[in-house]
């Protein structure tokens, strides 16, 4: 790259002296006499041009496609994903071929039928078969693509299945939350922003039994492969949007009305890392709905790891109740004695409720403002 | 339609028409209801602005390009924005993106296009004195000028200029708690906004007026030249659409300062819960683009009739399918209002609106790849000369087509998911708003240079201006396709804080940074052949590009009511370009049928019976108006 840069620097004040060479020879001439017929070798020199530009221009797209296509939308770690990477290609190469056809024949005709003295170019006003044609040939491709996108974006929007596991992403300037579910009853507790404070960062409803074994954490979120996952999503201040590259997920967080995301992952953190073959590689959440000063590193990161170890970290993780006790307080007298267990106990042990047919409609009463 | 003109015409002169007093400097040049005059005012405003919309575009590049670069040496103008480590504010960062897609948008694009050759072609190629009302007209710049002033000013103040995105999504443009460009900038960014839209509903109401009611004699709307036509349903556009937008300014206004909760609910803040339940985000949005998708054909409709007319002017040839082009027109400008919610796919909204957004915005690829295609087969066969104005159009028509491209990928709401909000859109959008328009204002400036000042444009400089934009915008945008096909989020101020932007790409944002430098430098090659030109330049000859349409047939320098004694009539279209049999290779609209018997063809021998009627019509010249 650097060389290329260089090359470029250089035809570039090579331009550079060319153009104020011109300038002086234009204020010479430039009271010189009105010539009317006076197309000649910058016509041709121009028309040539055309042909150079399109045919360097191309050769550059072509080489500096493939020097970059190893970033290109990064190894995707969810079936939809797949699914529209594949559209996207798709799509990609019928409008790259609509980009060299209709490209190539501007600068091709722009060049072939260059001013020829004593020539008449053709009157040529109209002919509705081809208006026709090139009616009915996007209209069909367009359509193609309507449906295929249309399938693909109806199957990622659609319902998450009754087990899906469900987290909470809760954005602020400038972090995001995430919230569990936590391991007693599977359930998000209820939230309103008004109980926000600096002890209880996403506003957990502490009068909602299923809030009590609810945790958060503001460095990773952490979920298991293969399994479906709904993201609920909810902004605290102004609007974010959670983006997760490698899952291809991608849904704003509104203030007021809670958003959602439904989607399975099906690489863990360590297969990726072979995948990639970096050592390092992490998921990582990033905000891309600008949201102030530090909008460019929202960053969180994502672990996704199999069932078994999933569940197991799950368990070390203390209730936000048990961490900040003081929360006591706002639980309701005919629910302190089922909250006692998470108060008296830090050192809470799981039942043996492993499944998740816990899932209830009573969890869903988070649900009901979110959009479909 | 007479009390119309009369109305408007009554301010500028008096019973006796043939001569009149010449007026003060400032009713000439300042405060002048002058179509043309108003237009070179716009014009020059627009050049002002887009030096300013450019460098501001300049500097965040040089952040985004040379992260670790030392920026002291802009501390004389962004004086402490440049903090001590030498290092572009962040806030500021923002500031710079917001400023920089306003004024592009709406200082440049908008009035600097729009505003510019509307104005300065609608009278003339139609062929009427001035515009319906000179005294609209005037107002409507001076609403620029003060909009202009304000948003100039906003630049200046402690806080920053408005710093949330060009679109402004509330609630962070709402709370000045949330952001400092939140604060007074906002403030004055919706202050301008509303002044500026003022200045575009007078304008439109003038242009739609004017083209309905003051057409010449035989200028019928299927004689229109594409230009007019361009420029008539971009006011339409407008005037539908503007209001949209002032609305949504004026309740995020309450919002800011009155305590409503439009677009407010459930915000806890800085310590915090604000009490204002109820409202929606999302509301904003659905206003916003109301109006933002519209105006991105606001932005380019005028730029594609003026390439219409240019191209076909200089390959000698008629435009190719006239009536399907304005069929396209008219198909693109419905169309946009119905397509503005495929900005918002991922916002939330009901997954199956965005199923429907979906599918009528890929309808507009349709009469958009007519138009590309039209404008390709006019150039075949024909006979091209290589004016700087028909270079530009041609970039035109790559950039239309590259960048339009890129919107069928956009547009798929399943694709969207992941390109939403990178810099692939920004890539699109640039190129087929940006830098599409941009080169139909700059070949609208060449082409009707002429007309404007009675001087030449230096040719040679602007073949040399055209490679080096036209080179410049691709090396720009093309690679930025890259990035943000790589995941690359907009409007971040650093790519160091995440592993998947940390360590790719350096060197191509480089490259475009430099890449961007290079063009803006290009366009002072420009700006001198302009000014210089403008004193020095060639004189012009009476129809320099040998053209049809009526503006030639004025005086070199059109005078007050651009034609002295009667305003032409017109019999044929604007496009009999090398028509067979013709003597010359072209045959300008003012000449009747009855004088070119060697070239009619069968059907227009039919015409030649009602040019009488057409030369014994009602003459809708202002200057003949009782008032």
């Amino acid at each position: 790259m650097v060389y290329i840069i260089a090359i470029l620097s250089v035809i570039f004040l090579g331009l550079a002296v060319m153009v104020i060479s011109r300038m002086a020879s234009v204020v010479q001439t430039a009271s010189g006499p009105v010539d009317e017929d006076r197309i000649g070798m910058s016509n041709r020199l121009n028309a040539g041009m055309m042909v150079v530009f399109f045919v360097v221009g191309l050769i550059a797209a072509i080489w500096s496609f493939l020097h970059a296509r190893q970033f290109f939308l990064p190894e995707a770690a969810s079936p939809h994903g797949r699914h529209t990477d594949f559209l996207f290609w798709l799509s990609m190469s019928i409008i790259t071929v609509a980009f060299i056809v209709t490209n190539a024949l501007l600068f091709f005709f722009a060049w072939r039928y260059q001013y020829r003295p004593g020539h008449k170019a053709s009157y040529y006003p109209e002919n509705h078969k081809l208006e026709l044609i090139w009616t009915v040939i996007p209209a069909v491709v367009m359509a193609l693509l309507v449906f295929t996108g249309w399938r693909a974006w109806r199957d990622i929007m659609a319902e998450a299945p009754e087990n899906a596991q469900v987290f909470e992403l809760v954005g602020k300037q400038f972090n995001w939350i995430a919230r569990y579910p936590g391991v007693d009853n599977n359930k998000l507790g209820a939230f309103n922003y008004k109980l926000i404070d600096s002890n209880n960062e996403t506003g957990i409803d502490y009068t909602d039994e299923s809030s009590f074994d609810d945790f958060v954490s503001t460095s990773e979120l952490h979920i298991p492969v293969n399994k479906p996952i709904l993201l609920k999503i909810r902004a605290r201040d102004v609007l974010h949007s959670v983006f997760i590259p490698h899952l291809r997920v991608k849904m704003d967080a509104v203030p007021g009305m809670p958003t959602r995301f439904q989607f399975t992952a099906d690489k863990t953190t360590d297969e990726m890392k072979n995948i990639t073959g970096n050592p390092n590689f992490t998921y990582e959440i990033a905000c891309t709905e600008v949201c102030g000063q530090g909008h460019f590193s929202m960053r969180i990161r994502l672990v996704v790891e199999d069932e078994a170890s999933w569940q197991a970290w799950c368990k070390e993780q203390k209730p936000l109740l048990s961490s900040s006790p003081e929360l006591a307080s706002r639980i309701p007298a005919n629910l302190k004695a089922k909250a006692a267990k998470y108060l008296s106990a830090p050192e809470t042990a799981a039942p043996a409720d492993t499944t998740t047919a816990s899932i209830v409609k009573n969890g869903e009463t988070v649900a009901t403002a979110s959009v479909r | 339609m007479a009390t119309v003109a009369a109305n408007s015409a009554t301010v500028a002169h008096a019973e006796e028409h043939d001569h009149h007093e010449p007026q003060s400097f400032w009713r000439t040049y300042i405060f002048s209801e002058d179509h043309k005059t108003i237009a070179k005012q716009y014009l020059i405003s627009g050049i002002f602005w887009s030096i300013i919309g450019i460098s501001l575009s300049v500097m965040f590049r040089l952040q985004l390009g040379f992260p670790a670069m030392k920026l002291d040496f802009l501390r004389p103008i962004l004086g402490n924005w440049i903090n001590e480590t030498g290092k572009l504010d962040p806030d500021f960062y923002l500031a710079l993106v917001t400023m920089h897609g306003t004024i592009m948008v709406f200082f440049v694009l908008t009035a600097g296009l729009s505003g510019t050759f509307s104005n300065f072609l609608i009278p003339l190629q139609v062929g009427a004195r001035d515009m319906a009302s000179g005294f609209l007209n005037m107002l409507s710049y001076w609403f620029f000028f003060l909009a202009s002033v304000i948003m100039l000013g906003s630049l200046f103040i402690e806080t920053g200029p408005a710093a949330g995105g060009w679109v402004i999504y509330p609630p962070l443009s709402a709370l000045p708690q949330a952001h400092k460009g939140s604060e007074l900038g906002m403030t004055l960014w919706l202050i301008s906004m509303a002044l500026f839209i003022v200045s575009q509903l007078l304008g439109g109401i003038n242009y739609i007026t004017t083209v309905i009611n003051l057409r010449t004699r035989g200028m019928s709307f299927s004689k229109l030249p594409l230009t007019i036509w361009a420029f008539f349903l971009t006011a339409v556009l407008g005037l539908i659409s503007f209001p949209v937008l002032l609305s949504a300014a004026l309740l995020l206004i309450f919002d800011r300062s009155f305590g409503t909760s439009f677009y407010l609910s459930e915000i806890y803040i800085k310590g915090e819960a604000l009490p204002n339940v109820g409202g929606s985000p999302i509301l904003f949005q659905h206003l916003f683009w109301f109006l933002g998708h519209p105006e991105v054909y606001i932005v380019l409709l005028p730029a594609l009739g003026m390439t219409s007319e240019i191209i076909a002017t200089n390959s000698r040839k008629p435009i190719f399918g006239y009536r399907a082009m304005i069929a396209s027109m008219m198909g693109i400008a419905f169309l946009a209002f119905i397509v503005w919610a495929h900005h918002m796919f991922v916002t939330g909204m009901n997954p199956f609106l965005g199923s429907i957004f979906m599918f009528l915005t890929l309808i507009i690829a349709v009469p958009s790849a007519v138009k590309a295609f039209n404008y390709i087969t006019t150039l075949w066969r024909g006979n091209i000369r290589f004016t700087p104005a028909m270079l530009f159009s041609i970039g035109l028509v790559s950039f239309f087509i590259s960048g339009g491209l890129t919107g069928i990928i956009l547009g798929n709401s399943a694709l969207d998911i992941q390109l939403h909000d990178t810099y692939f859109v920004v890539a699109h959008f640039h190129l087929v708003m940006g830098a599409a328009s941009a080169f139909g204002l700059l070949a609208g400036v060449y082409h009707w240079f002429p007309k404007m000042f009675g001087r030449m444009l230096n040719e040679k400089l602007g073949y040399v201006h055209f490679w080096l934009t036209f080179i410049g915008i691709y090396l720009v945008f093309f690679p930025m396709h890259y990035i943000g096909i790589s995941g690359f989020p907009r409007r971040y101020y650093a790519f160091t804080s995440y592993d998947f932007t940390k360590n790719i790409f350096a060197d191509m944002n480089s490259f475009i940074s430099l890449a961007a430098i290079f063009t803006f430098t290009a366009q002072w090659i420009f700006i001198w052949n302009f000014v210089y030109s403008m004193f020095k330049g060639r004189k012009a000859p009476q129809n320099p590009w040998k053209s049809n349409t009526l503006e030639w047939t004025a005086p070199i320098n059109p005078g007050h009511g651009n034609w002295p004694g009667e305003i032409p009539a017109v019999y044929r279209w604007a496009y009999d370009y090398s028509k067979p049999g013709a003597k010359d290779d072209f045959i300008p609209q003012n000449v009747p049928y009855s004088q070119t018997p060697e070239s009619n063809l069968p059907h227009e021998n039919e015409l030649i019976g009602l040019e009488k009627e057409i030369e014994a019509q009602n003459l809708n010249d202002q200057f003949k108006q009782p008032h």
